[in-house]
């Protein structure tokens, strides 16, 4: 169950046909199975390694380099509080106080009915708005205690389904590259004319 | 949900100022094609495609237009860099934002799609970049889906892909994520992980991208700030474009303003003339210290610059003049603490950030920065001894050796020590996490006193201290 379906290996051809060396597509891959499993399994590593043309412990060193890969179940919610500088000028610490309080788990941990994974994060971008959090990487701005625990409620209830999909999916839009329009990649090794549009010679430098 | 409402691009504070990068931020509907088209997008594109290649990069080099990723080196002049008669070149954008306090260029993504892929279009065109990547950070949800989106309509339209409108210029533009990790905004590190690799900067010399990058092929690497000021430059031509800000600054730039400020917020300012003093301070920005508090001390450009205190609070935003005065413009990024701010804890959340972004490469920042993280938690907790603040000025000086710089100060009879400083370590990620270590002890070392001679008491069994006392 965990090598990737027909489905996501189809897609995961598709990602590497726009690169011009196919493990370029590794942490797409890795992005792709974890939208299939809700996290990266040793299986699908293998998986990828083959599909790439990498061993699985390339893979594996590459997926440990980052931190959105998770290499066993979280929380359906992935609830990512920031505590750089201005977040915790703006309350970020005590808003992650509230929020153990709230779930009952410190940071670090997952829920014991497997709803909620609590986190610190790092800088998030959105500064001005502190203090931010992500769920499932959908942010949430100037959180307060009570916002914080309408948040979660919400989750638990359901009602925020189609805004924030389960852990393991990004982006809801993948790119699609048509086949008449697009310009195909070419390994580096194959091309090496200057461009048809770069019809004046260069000058030595 | 948050009780605060947003304008179209949460964040962001329009105002009565030029708009180079951020004229469609008002529409609801910024992010689609059919409001780009109705609004001037592509004619910079179009612009550009009746013009040669030449001219059109010799257009951007006469308009200055600086890097706003950080380092702020001219586009035009990287562009020129790529060693003659090498091809494939590749552009890979970085939109691996995460320098604390910085954003900008998510908003760009998520508000403003299509801007930026015809910005890589005219930088393709005019540099001769044979494929584009596009590297968006991969916590940005919504700005991948953004650009997902947009290129996936600009192909049907024939923006990108074959034959662009008609011309023999041609191009792929990939959409490629990342998955989490700071380092990777470094532009070699950049590379490493679009090959599939762990996120790990290489040693320059050799690796400079323009020589040897992406697959070992020349690359170009620019900010996604910086190709989305390509459009109205190849509309309105450089000239228009230095006539805004200063000579050595032009154009605009936009400036996060975050922390105790009445209204925190991301801006276009005019670049390099707009003083610090406007933007904490002037109505048209964040309208003074929130509950006309103290200004205490501010961080002019991103978690990664030296901190500055009221006495510069008149210097532009000029990366040159920061740069004398002991700091660096950085990304644009200006972090405020008013005067009821705890400065040890302030600079631990810089410190932490570093330490824990760390690659490991290099030892003097996967050790120093872990050991500067340490010894500064303990003395935030009470737990510190006066060896303790010694100590981590010799840690600091084994990442950055030599005069470390920093802002002058009146009240300390302090002179400014210049950017940038020496380093042992590859990137700045190491330097990184000693700059607020140091600023904070240069300019509060009494703070991190008055920490040194109160403990925290847990005592080992439930008698009080009372009665401990009572029975001695």
């Amino acid at each position: 169950m965990s090598r990737l379906t027909e489905d996501n290996v189809r897609v995961a051809h598709e990602i590497i046909s726009r690169y011009p060396r196919p493990r370029s597509a590794t942490i797409p891959l890795l992005h792709l199975a974890q939208q299939q499993d809700g996290y990266v399994t040793n299986d699908a590593i293998r998986h990828i390694g083959e599909l790439v043309g990498a061993t699985s412990a390339e893979v594996l060193g590459t997926a440990t380099f980052y931190e959105m890969f998770k290499f066993e179940p979280v929380g359906k919610y992935l609830v990512n509080i920031c505590r750089t500088m201005s977040c915790a000028l703006m309350g970020g610490e005590e808003l992650m106080h509230h929020a153990e309080h709230r779930l009952g788990i410190k940071a670090g941990s997952t829920t014991p009915d497997g709803m909620f994974t609590l986190e610190h994060a790092e800088c998030q971008a959105a500064c001005t708005e502190a203090p931010t959090l992500q769920v499932n990487y959908r942010y949430r701005f100037r959180v307060t205690p009570e916002t914080f625990d309408a948040l979660i409620d919400d989750l638990a209830a359901g009602r925020l389904d189609s805004e924030i999909p389960a852990h393991g999916t990004v982006a809801r839009i993948r790119q699609h590259i048509p086949a008449e329009r697009g310009v195909g990649a070419v390994p580096p090794e194959d091309a090496t004319n200057a461009p048809s549009w770069m019809t004046v010679a260069e000058a030595p430098k | 949900m948050t009780g605060t409402t947003y304008t179209h691009a949460p964040g962001f504070v329009a105002g009565d100022r030029p708009q180079i990068v951020t004229a469609r931020f008002q529409y609801e509907d910024s992010y689609t094609l059919e409001r780009a088209l109705a609004t001037d997008g592509y004619a910079g594109l179009r612009a550009a495609l009746s013009r040669s290649a030449t001219e059109v990069h010799d257009e951007v080099k006469a308009a200055t237009v600086l890097g706003r990723g950080g380092a702020g080196f001219p586009a035009g002049t990287k562009w020129g860099l790529t060693p003659a008669g090498v091809w494939p070149r590749y552009l890979v954008v970085n939109g691996d934002e995460s320098e604390p306090g910085t954003y900008k260029d998510r908003l760009l993504m998520e508000r403003d799609p299509h801007q930026l892929i015809e910005g890589c279009l005219i930088a393709c065109y005019a540099a001769g970049l044979s494929q584009c990547f596009l590297y968006i950070r991969g916590e940005m949800a919504l700005a991948q889906e953004r650009v997902a989106a947009a290129l996936n309509e600009a192909y049907a339209a024939g923006y990108v892909g074959r034959n662009i409108l008609g011309s023999d210029f041609s191009l792929d533009i990939v959409l490629h994520w990342g998955a989490g990790a700071y380092v990777v905004g470094e532009e070699t590190a950049l590379i490493e992980s679009l090959e599939g690799n762990r996120g790990m900067p290489r040693l320059k010399p050799p690796f400079f991208p323009a020589a040897i990058g992406l697959y070992g092929k020349p690359t170009i690497v620019n900010n996604v700030e910086t190709m989305a000021n390509l459009p109205w430059l190849m509309r309105n031509g450089s000239a228009a474009y230095t006539a805004i800000g200063s000579a050595t600054s032009p154009g605009t730039r936009m400036v996060a303003v975050s922390g105790h400020v009445k209204r925190p917020g991301v801006y276009e300012i005019i670049n390099g003339t707009t003083t610090f003093r406007d933007l904490l301070y002037g109505e048209e920005f964040c309208g003074g210290i929130r509950d006309n508090n103290e200004l205490k001390a501010f961080v002019p450009g991103g978690g990664s610059a030296p901190w500055f205190l009221p006495d510069q609070l008149d210097l532009p935003f000029e990366g040159r003049l920061i740069g004398a005065a002991g700091s660096m413009a950085g990304s644009g990024a200006v972090m405020v603490m008013d005067d009821t701010t705890d400065i040890p804890n302030a600079a631990l959340t810089l410190t932490r950030f570093y330490a824990h972004e760390s690659c490991g490469k290099c030892t003097p920042c996967r050790e120093g920065g872990t050991w500067l993280m340490r010894i500064l938690d303990r003395v935030v907790a009470g737990q510190g001894t006066h060896r303790d603040l010694d100590q981590l000025l010799e840690v600091g000086a084994t990442i950055c050796p030599g005069d470390f710089p920093h802002a002058s100060s009146e009240r300390l009879g302090l002179a400014a020590v210049p950017f940038p400083y020496k380093m042992t370590t590859i990137c700045f990620v190491g330097p990184s996490a000693y700059t607020p270590v140091h600023s904070a002890l240069t300019l509060f070392r009494d703070e991190f006193e008055a920490k040194l001679v109160k403990r925290t008491f847990i005592p080992v069994t439930a008698v009080s201290v009372s009665e401990t006392e009572a029975a001695l």
